[in-house]
């Protein structure tokens, strides 16, 4: 049983989508991003970077809304998200669509 | 009001700490930060009495230690400024003093000597912190410093000081002691328009262009100021022109090089020196502050009972004056150093006479001045 | 700009970087470790410079030695990086000379109430107008692991392998105690309050702390046992109480228990500038 409602606006409001950026050299591997993205974005990856250490990735990007929490908690200036546009959104669909 | 008191232009019966403020005020300055202690404390009474009324801005720190680093931000800040102090203040101030050579800020430290080690005679004159005016911040450097011997001189010196400081984008030593300090004095201050002041070198670069420690053939960087939009960074750490600390041996060098040719390179616009009856000197006395007023008396007592004594007064002590030494180290017969203290710049005098001269020293441990008896001993000494 | 794109994730150059108007991009990566705190506070400052609207050109920042010294060397502003202890007094000649400019102190705890200590409550009692940014990580990172003025009782340290037997300052009581007109703790978790704390303080006059607690992994989590910075930071989720006004002498941090952060004090008083303006200069007949 679902315990809450669907709000009624629920369809005309529209969940803003971010686009992930990781300076992947510039990382240490804390994890903070990981470990406090809200939506659950990110993970750390296997690869190594220049350092050593392993950067996240974006491994559910669609889930990201662009908070802009991990550039927040960041102490590498090493990740941020951005905001993506409606129209650009729809672009980006129709490129994956198109390359699928 | 404000500028028209700056230059209390006229004749005046005045303290050599008095005239040392009024020779700061009359070079610009307009930031003082000090902390008192005996026998300076004139000096910071003085500014705090007169920088208010000229639009400046006197503060009384905790410490020596905030004193010294309150003056190099002033200077960052855009206002020439200084501080004074005497005996174990001097010690205090030794740690930003290197910072203020190593971030090369124009800025004044007037040293008013008095006896030492530790408290010492707080009340009594020395002149034994010589050594650590050229040495006392940890680090290779070249530093300027320039010993007055009177009221008059303090307050040319001063301004000379700060003239220095500004040419050179370093600190200035003043090294006077209790004696000049306290003695009053007919001092002249002149017009304000006749006045040599050398102003700020600011830098005509744009932003993005300036470097701030970036130099030419004379090794001088130029400067600005906070808040100008050049978004400066400066440290303590040995660093590149940028400003950027880099740690190792090639960028240590190129920066110590850098400080120390600064000074030694424009040695002949530093340093100044009285001769005195030099041209037929057999003996002569190298002296500097008070006692070269002492040693004067002394000279004319040899020259009576003709003794050839002439007197190298060492206006400008620090960078030394090498060459002049050297070149008569060829002529005459010694050097008696008078100094009031067991042995400083007597030092320098001895490697730059390189044995070819007689080297004798008059020491004194500091109290009082010398006697000029003892000193005329050691020229009849030395004339033998 | 370089953002090469890729299926998920767009790996950049660091120019790209939001901040890296703000930062020396070139001298990135710094050198602070990982896990350490000292970068998330410097994005708080960096958003809090933004959201604040004062020109960038007249803010300069001021920093003595240690890790939170290299702040001064990171940010892309006027930035000066004293000598151990001696921010507050170099920034106390910088604000006097140029009142334009906003000056904000960025350094450690032990700089700023060990070694500087003295600095630190004279230039709160004069009400200087500085805003300090202490950031507190319980030891001496940079040299090694020290027991510092900040160690809890108990700690242990390079100079404590026994355990730290000396009483800490409590930095809010202390601020509070020399003078300070607005102080607040947060830690490098609580980052849009920091921020936020840092946007409202930053155009204030007057003496004003901010103590963040940091995690410092290398050295105190390490010699103590804690974890990871992620474990430090997990740690102060669960064990932060945001209590505005709180009475700071309640504000003591041990090893285990509760980190009271919040504002402490937001009052107004006549800064040194102020007294002077308003007292002195009339008396000498100077505007």
């Amino acid at each position: 049983m679902k315990l809450w409602r669907k709000p009624l606006d629920a369809d005309t409001v529209k969940v803003p989508r971010g686009r992930i950026y990781i300076i992947k050299d510039q990382c240490k591997g804390c994890g903070f991003c990981v470990q406090y993205c809200p939506r659950n974005v990110l993970e750390l990856s296997q690869e190594f970077n220049k350092k050593g250490y392993h950067p996240p990735v974006a491994a559910r990007e669609e889930d990201c809304v662009s908070c802009g929490l991990c550039e927040l908690i960041c102490p590498e200036f090493a990740i941020y998200a951005e905001l993506v546009e409606e129209e650009k959104q729809k672009d980006s669909q129709e490129t994956q669509k198109a390359e699928v | 009001m404000a500028e028209d008191r700056r230059v209390l232009t006229g004749e005046h019966f005045m303290s050599g700490d008095h005239a040392c403020a009024e020779g700061g005020l009359a070079a610009g300055c307009s930031f003082f930060a000090g902390y008192p202690i005996t026998p300076s404390t004139e000096i910071a009474e003085r500014m705090s009495e007169r920088l208010p009324e000229v639009g400046g801005m006197f503060i009384q720190m905790e410490d020596e230690l905030g004193s010294m680093n309150a003056i190099l931000g002033a200077a960052w800040g855009g206002w020439k400024s200084m501080t004074c102090t005497s005996g174990p203040g001097f010690s205090l101030m030794m740690e930003n003093l290197g910072l203020g050579i190593v971030l090369e800020t124009p800025t004044v430290l007037v040293n008013i000597q008095r006896g030492g080690p530790s408290t010492g005679l707080p009340t009594l004159p020395g002149q034994a912190d010589m050594m650590q005016a050229r040495w006392g911040s940890h680090g290779d450097y070249e530093i300027i410093a320039l010993a007055p011997n009177s009221p008059q001189e303090i307050f040319d010196l001063t301004v000379r000081a700060f003239n220095l400081a500004e040419e050179f984008r370093t600190p200035v030593l003043v090294m006077s002691d209790e004696c000049v300090g306290h003695m009053t004095e007919k001092v002249v201050i002149p017009p304000k328009d006749e006045l040599e002041i050398t102003p700020r070198r600011y830098t005509k670069k744009k932003p993005g262009e300036y470097l701030p420690f970036d130099f030419g053939e004379d090794e001088i960087p130029e400067m600005v100021t906070a808040g100008d939009g050049y978004r400066i960074h400066i440290t303590g750490l040995t660093h590149d022109r940028r400003g950027y600390p880099v740690i190792n041996a090639e960028a240590q060098d190129w920066m110590v090089r850098h400080l120390i040719n600064k000074i030694l390179k424009n040695k002949h616009r530093i340093i100044q020196l009285e001769e005195i009856n030099l041209s037929d000197a057999e003996v002569v006395l190298v002296s500097y502050g008070i006692s070269s007023r002492v040693a004067h008396r002394a000279m004319d007592l040899a020259r009576e009972d003709g003794i050839k004594a002439g007197m190298l007064r060492l206006i400008t002590v620090w960078p030394f004056c090498d060459e002049k030494i050297r070149e008569l180290a060829e002529r005459v017969k010694a050097f008696v150093t008078v100094e009031m203290n067991m042995g400083q710049v007597a030092l320098e005098v001895e490697r730059c006479a390189c044995g070819k001269a007689g080297t004798y020293l008059v020491p004194h441990a500091g109290g009082e001045v010398h006697n000029p008896d003892d000193i005329y001993q050691v020229i009849k000494e030395a004339a033998k | 700009m370089n953002r090469s794109a890729s299926s998920t994730t767009d790996v950049v150059d660091k120019q790209s970087h939001p901040m890296s108007d703000l930062l020396r991009m070139d001298r990135m990566p710094h050198i602070w470790c990982s896990g350490c705190g000292l970068g998330t506070t410097l994005t708080c400052f960096i958003m809090a410079v933004r959201e604040s609207g004062i020109d960038e050109k007249k803010i300069a920042v001021v920093s003595g030695i240690g890790c939170s010294g290299r702040v001064a060397g990171y940010i892309n502003l006027d930035s000066f990086h004293t000598t151990h202890g001696r921010a507050i007094p170099f920034a106390t000649g910088l604000a006097l000379a140029n009142p334009e400019l906003r000056v904000v102190v960025y350094s450690g705890d032990g700089d700023l109430v060990a070694i500087g200590g003295n600095h630190f409550i004279h230039a709160a009692r004069r009400n200087m107008d500085i805003l300090v940014i202490c950031v507190n990580n319980f030891n001496y990172g940079m040299t090694g692991g020290q027991a510092g003025p900040t160690t809890p009782v108990s700690a242990r340290a390079t100079t404590a392998p026994y355990g730290n037997y000396e009483y800490p300052f409590n930095i809010p009581y202390l601020s509070i105690a020399s003078g300070a007109t607005y102080v607040a703790r947060w830690t490098a978790l609580h980052m849009r309050r920091l921020k936020n704390s840092i946007a409202e303080a930053l155009p204030k006059k007057g003496f004003r702390v901010i103590e963040i607690i940091c995690p410092c992994p290398t050295a105190f989590a390490r010699r103590n046992r804690l974890g990871t910075g992620l474990d430090l930071m997990k740690y102060y989720h669960d064990n932060s109480i945001i209590k505005h006004g709180a009475d700071p002498r309640e504000a003591d941090i041990g090893m285990t228990g509760k980190i009271i952060v919040g504002k402490f004090l937001d009052i107004e008083r006549p800064t040194f500038r102020d007294f002077l303006v308003e007292n002195v200069w009339p008396k000498i007949g100077r505007k």
